[in-house]
């Protein structure tokens, strides 16, 4: 892992945001951040990354900042017990989350407290997007929801105010693009993610939208490295879009339910295509 | 010595392909950390002429070369294992597929000569361009075979003039239950290989490399008895329980060769000449009807007896066969439905067979076995398997227990000399 933490902000605002009983356990998670130096940044003294780590943290905080907006709308509706606007705002809510994952992935019990499928964690321990998911699609009541609204919704607070401590270097961009790609062709094109509400478009798109985000961010150091390269990615990642668009409906996407067999395996491929050139990004930063 | 001078030296080294066992043989004594932080050269010549003096004898033996006039992987000795493998073509443009090919190549050389692919094998910010499972192996003299389908010379490419005559899809033959999993490509690439991991190493690298230009269409590994099983290395037994080859035409006979499985200039497709065509079936053996059957029924039904490989009425394996001696009740010892009566038929066509046996786990339906023969042949012309085919599926005692469920047809290039590239004469 990549991320250094600034100890004293991260108590800071811990602090602010849990006054009461949350704080003890906030700073136990926060203390625990891998304090690492990234072989990259030491190696790639030739290449000034300031201006694309800068570039890259608004836009997490930007994400971050819409997330917990629009989970909030969502968890308040879980709360009204209006199911039908629930399962409306779930996908959307979701994705701001799913296109700055990686970030929230190295932010210690966040990803798994926001984004756990049932089983992959103890059960209970169960919380998060997908807990609600179950209850709108399956069982087809909130009734039970109102603690797992208000917990969805703190976390996401806590992840927003966390994002401030996370020092992004180039070395964590590049493997991040590649991580939200990884996050596709393991769970999201086989359905897995969204079991009740296949909803997996939405999530498969805002992966490769955070991962474009970055190539976008990297791409004029990319191109003086490698133009050749840069040109591949772009070019798939413009394929890839366009193997997506057939399946937009309205603002989002059809249900993963309506993909034939040989879509999935035309849009899994194209993810692939994708995925290998730009698992080469790190060209940028030296040997 | 200047600083360019170093650099330059340090290039031309780094670009002579480092033999798998080389790169742990240098990692082991530190010499690797000198090559790669561009240290002492002297040691790396010295790492490299040793391993030139050492190696050369070993690797003779489990080296078959890549280039040459014809492809390897056609007369080549069968090795123990195959990996098979058909692509479909994704990209809209032909420079791609040029540049795939040439890719290709380049990968095909290094891991037939036992060296890593690409040059990125030691970058921490990079995945390793080298999948690395056959580091330390030596190439098991592995082959790697490269052709077109019929597919391939459709519009696309505009490749439709280059199409050669008779190269379209098989005719439907009667019986086949052909399972469109298993059937067609626009690309071939045939890995062989006395060792499954080296072949598997082969065909994922090439797959790799493939990513954005083609994908799988569908693959299938395959085996036959292992040298080490075999030392005396007689002719390979089918899952059936028989031999199976005994009647291929001598490999070794180059007029032969030419005769029956090299494409000549004169064939009207001039730049297949010195390829061959292969044709693949995926022959499914209903082994538990064929366990149930009488040895003589068994015998009666390939027309050799399945001990010695003799033809029925004859001692020997190889002893010529006489389709029309008889008993003295007058019945044919070799039954004219029997797979050899109908495979020879008058000995005026013949092809040269390569096949491997495969095992698929368990068919899902019957929770019998899935296995049976990948059956690879190679002929100058693709008429040559129709004609044969026509007479077997029409007619042979062996369809009892077998069933086609797998076919495709391809066009394999010319060989490559150095410089070139697989198909550089189609493209």
């Amino acid at each position: 892992m990549k991320f250094r933490v600034v100890l004293p902000a991260g108590l800071l605002i811990s602090s602010l945001l849990f006054a009461g009983c949350g704080q003890k356990e906030t700073t136990d998670t926060v203390a625990k951040q891998p304090v690492t130096d990234s072989n990259a940044t030491t190696t790639a003294a030739a290449t000034d990354f300031s201006t694309a780590t800068e570039q890259y943290r608004t836009y997490v905080v930007e994400q971050c900042d819409l997330f917990v907006k629009e989970s909030e709308k969502f968890t308040e509706a879980v709360k009204a017990g209006k199911i039908e606007e629930a399962k409306a705002l779930y996908a959307p809510s979701r994705a701001y989350y799913e296109r700055i994952e990686p970030i929230a992935e190295a932010l210690g019990d966040l990803d798994p407290n926001i984004d756990a499928r049932e089983g992959d964690v103890e059960a209970a321990e169960w919380r998060g997007f997908h807990r609600i998911e179950k209850a709108l699609w399956q069982d087809k009541t909130t009734a039970g929801m109102n603690e797992f609204a208000d917990r969805l919704l703190k976390d996401a607070q806590l992840l927003r105010a966390k994002v401030e401590t996370v020092e992004i270097d180039a070395g964590l961009m590049v493997t991040g693009a590649v991580e939200l790609l990884n996050e596709v062709s393991s769970s999201k094109v086989t359905g897995e993610e969204e079991r009740y509400s296949h909803t997996d478009l939405y999530d498969f798109a805002a992966n490769v939208e955070g991962a474009n985000k970055i190539y976008e961010i990297l791409k004029p150091a990319l191109a003086e490295k490698d133009p050749a390269l840069e040109k591949q990615i772009g070019e798939k990642f413009t394929a890839l879009t366009q193997e997506l668009a057939p399946f937009k409906k309205g603002d989002g996407y059809v249900s993963y339910k309506e993909l034939k067999d040989d879509e999935i395996r035309t849009l899994s491929q194209n993810l692939d295509a994708l995925a290998e050139p730009l698992s080469n990004m790190g060209k940028i930063l030296g040997v | 010595m200047s600083d360019t001078t170093n650099k330059s030296n340090q290039d031309s080294i780094l670009k002579k392909p480092l033999s798998r066992r080389d790169v742990l043989r240098l990692a082991g004594t530190g010499g690797l950390g000198l090559l790669l932080g561009g240290g002492s050269i002297g040691g790396i010549l010295a790492a490299q002429n040793k391993k030139k003096a050492v190696a050369s004898p070993i690797d003779a033996a489990h080296t078959v070369p890549f280039y040459g006039q014809h492809q390897a992987g056609v007369v080549t000795p069968s090795q123990n294992f195959i990996y098979f493998a058909s692509f479909d073509v994704t990209t809209k443009e032909r420079n791609s597929l040029k540049k795939l090919f040439q890719a290709w190549t380049e990968a095909s050389v290094a891991m037939t000569e036992g060296a890593m692919v690409g040059t990125d094998n030691h970058n921490l910010n990079l995945p390793p361009s080298d999948t690395g499972e056959a580091a330390g192996l030596t190439p098991a003299r592995c082959t790697i075979t490269f052709g077109a389908g019929p597919s391939l010379f459709d519009s696309r490419f505009g490749l439709q003039s280059k199409r050669p005559p008779n190269f379209k899809d098989l005719p439907a033959f009667s019986s086949e239950q052909l399972e469109p999993e298993w059937c067609g490509g626009d690309l071939v690439v045939q890995v062989c290989a006395d060792d499954l991991q080296v072949a598997f190493h082969a065909i994922r690298n090439l797959v790799r490399i493939a990513r954005g230009t083609a994908v799988l269409r569908w693959t299938q590994e395959g085996f036959q008895r292992t040298g080490q099983a075999d030392p005396a290395a007689g002719t390979p037994r089918n899952l059936l329980g028989f031999k199976d080859g005994t009647g291929n035409p001598d490999v070794k006979d180059s007029k032969l060769m030419n005769n029956v499985v090299w494409a000549q200039s004169s064939d009207g497709a001039s730049w297949m000449s010195g390829g061959t065509y292969m044709a693949v079936r995926r022959v499914r053996m209903r082994i538990e009807i064929w366990d149930r059957s009488s040895l003589r029924d068994q015998e009666a039904t390939f027309g050799r007896y399945r001990d010695s490989g003799a033809p029925l009425g004859s001692k020997q394996e190889f002893d010529p066969v006489d389709l029309k001696s008889a008993g003295e009740d007058g019945k044919l010892h070799i039954p004219a439905n029997s797979h050899m009566a109908l495979t020879k038929g008058d000995g005026s066509v013949q092809l040269l067979r390569r096949s491997y046996s495969y095992s698929g786990g368990i068919n899902l339906k019957t929770g019998q076995l899935d296995a049976g023969l990948l059956f690879i042949s190679f002929q100058r012309d693709i008429k040559q398997f129709v004609t044969i085919q026509e007479r077997l599926a029409k007619s042979d005692k062996l369809n009892e227990y077998t069933v086609h469920v797998g076919s495709a047809i391809f066009a394999c290039f010319p060989g490559v000399s150095k410089g070139g590239y697989i198909g550089d004469t189609l493209l």
